[in-house]
């Protein structure tokens, strides 16, 4: 098979795979679809054998770097491995085949999970209360500037026209704020990572709706006057937002809710066994604290004194701020998050945040070891740290890309690259709880022998990668023409 | 080191301001192109907003990140650089002449002032 090839030109006309052929439908199926509505000629599909299909697939997937073949630090995204038994418990029969429409009595089950997973995240964020209905991180933190938008207009505080966002925010919160309706003011942050105070003071005010929040933020670092900031903005008047982006690291050690955040999303897709990143389906459910409980989105799960299972949606909670979708979330996504939380329990939860944090420290220290500059050299990682190379920029012409594009030919996936904005040259590294020791070292390994090859030989790091199927691609090309359909 | 033209002032966030008879060319310095890579998208302001100094002013997006323009002095936008559209490359190849981003017919002269002379703004990177 080519390497360039792509499943249209395999294509043979008659050619067909038992297992991929559309089923026959009966006249009588298509007779509800008015005639003008139907297709004229046949969808333009590939016509190819099952082995062709497999081979295809399999070769394409064994192009790919992934979490099942290598080390996969990408900062900011907790690209962690996703244990198999929680995909297995979400794909039973008994949720799969569930349709959205089942009345309750026939729910029962996965309503006890949901009302269940309810309660975990509840307990493991001190918030109040949880709803599971938003699909996303980005419909998360969308339901919960919307509540904070419901509470001030509730209580006809009119004038909150600004959100706060420190410089060291995730980039979707100022999105999430103009989206709301918003004006965003952004907070500079210290030469240590964390939030200027005397600047955030001068900036809350009557305006002030609220403050959205990465803690730890992507610096990587704790916010240590976290209690001071939340005192700041509720003095104000405004309100707290918590991004979960971040939370792996602190889960079951520090709660949200006792930090003072009034609401909150968790990206269960990074942190609780979804996979990451392929833009497939995500949860991002949102808790509140006791103020904004009526403002919750719908659908929820209650319990009723007989210990039965319900819905709780728009006709009971008049307040809130309604659907965001046409059922209630990402089923799958929900399940095996409700999987993961019930097999690690409280003692494997306080783990997780444990071993994500010391594999941060032990790769941040060792890498410091072997020459690499820490962007924050004082300050203790959370879950993932910054290392800056603009000193290797500066004086060998050698860049983060170059080096992040030589790791690749180290059968590592590279970290995040110039990402937070504010740190120059910069790499962002999560290692994750999931990695074995000899799985750092061996990056370090990696690190060490580029940055040695740097120093002698800056051309052909330049040049890098050379061992995957593709080169460096042309990726202000790819930004600048976005037409990729394919034609014969 | 960028190229930072002495007759031109310049803003801590790295536009370029150059003042013919009160109609002021802004755009972004070499040092900032530089910081941003290639450029792939520009977002311009509209002929006629009125606009302060300080205020967004538009945007400039590279395959690394996106970052607002804010105008350096007050007035009203009198033109646009619309060669961007289709050539933002324009900014990186050319950032002081041909990359221009947009014109303000200024209101307040003493904006001037406010901006940094090519030694302050040198002085600023070097310390960044």
């Amino acid at each position: 098979m080519s390497e360039t090839q792509l499943i249209f030109q395999l294509s043979q006309p008659g050619r067909s795979a038992v297992s991929q052929a559309p089923k026959a439908l009966a006249d009588d199926k298509l007779s509800a679809i008015p005639a003008h509505l139907r297709r004229k000629q046949k969808p333009a599909l590939p016509e190819v054998s099952e082995m062709q299909v497999v081979r295809h697939y399999t070769n394409l997937s064994s192009k790919n770097f992934a979490i099942d073949k290598q080390f996969y630090p990408l900062g900011s995204c907790t690209m962690k491995y996703n244990p198999r038994g929680a995909n297995r418990a979400a794909m039973l029969p008994g949720f799969l085949n569930r349709h959205p429409l089942a009345p309750e009595t026939h729910s029962q089950g996965f309503l006890s999970c949901m009302f269940e997973l309810q309660n975990f995240l509840k307990e493991v964020t001190g918030m109040k209360g949880v709803s599971l209905a938003p699909m996303a991180g980005a419909q998360g933190e969308f339901a919960g500037v919307a509540m904070i938008r419901a509470y001030h207009e509730a209580r006809g505080d009119e004038g909150r026209t600004e959100i706060l966002i420190p410089e060291a925010a995730h980039g979707t919160n100022p999105a999430t704020a103009v989206m709301c309706g918003y004006k965003v003011r952004e907070v500079p942050v210290g030469k240590d990572g964390d939030v200027d105070l005397d600047a955030l003071k001068a900036a809350c005010g009557p305006q002030t709706a609220g403050l959205m929040m990465t803690n730890p933020s992507t610096c990587g670092v704790f916010e240590r006057q976290i209690e001071a900031i939340a005192k700041t903005v509720h003095e104000a008047g405004g309100l707290l937002y918590y991004d979960g982006a971040n939370l792996n690291a602190i889960l079951g050690k520090v709660r949200p809710g006792d930090m003072g955040f009034d609401v909150i999303h968790m990206n269960l897709h990074k942190t609780f066994a979804t996979p990451h990143g392929g833009g497939g389906p995500g949860a991002g459910p949102v808790g509140v604290s006791e103020r904004l409980l009526p403002y919750l989105p719908t659908p929820m799960a209650g319990q009723r004194d007989d210990g039965s299972y319900h819905w709780i949606d728009t006709d009971t909670l008049e307040t809130s701020i309604g659907h965001l979708s046409a059922f209630m979330g990402n089923a799958g996504v929900l399940l095996r998050a409700y999987y993961y939380a019930r097999s690690l329990g409280r003692e494997g939860m306080i783990r997780v945040g444990e071993f994500s944090t010391l594999a941060a420290n032990y790769l941040l220290k060792r890498l410091e070891a072997v020459g690499c500059t820490a962007a924050y050299p004082d300050r203790r990682a959370s879950h993932e740290f910054i290392l800056t190379f603009a000193k290797e920029a500066k004086e060998l012409g050698v860049t983060a890309m170059d080096i992040a594009k030589r790791l690749l030919d180290y059968n590592q996936h590279a970290p995040t690259t110039y990402f937070p904005l504010l740190v120059p040259e910069c790499f962002l590294i999560e290692p994750t709880e999931t990695e074995s020791k000899e799985a750092l070292d061996e990056f370090v390994d990696a690190m060490a022998a580029i940055l040695e090859e740097a120093r002698t030989q800056p051309d052909m790091v330049k040049e890098a990668p050379f061992t995957q199927p593709v080169r460096r691609l042309d990726d202000v090309k790819a930004a600048r023409e976005l037409d990729l359909a394919w034609s014969e | 080191m960028s190229e930072i033209p002495a007759e031109l002032r310049y803003a801590s966030s790295h536009e370029w301001a150059k003042n013919d008879d009160g109609t002021v060319t802004v755009g972004i310095t070499a040092h900032a192109q530089d910081a941003m890579g290639d450029l792939v998208y520009v977002e311009l302001p509209e002929v006629g907003q009125v606009v302060a100094a300080g205020d967004e002013a538009g945007v400039v997006e590279s395959v690394k990140a996106a970052s607002d323009i804010y105008a350096p002095v007050s007035g009203e936008i009198v033109a646009i650089n619309e060669a961007l559209e289709d050539e933002p490359e324009l900014v990186n190849n050319v950032p002081y002449e041909g990359g221009w981003l947009f014109k303000i017919a200024m209101s307040e002269e003493s904006d001037l002032d406010n901006l940094l002379t090519a030694d302050q703004y040198q002085a600023q990177i070097e310390s960044e």
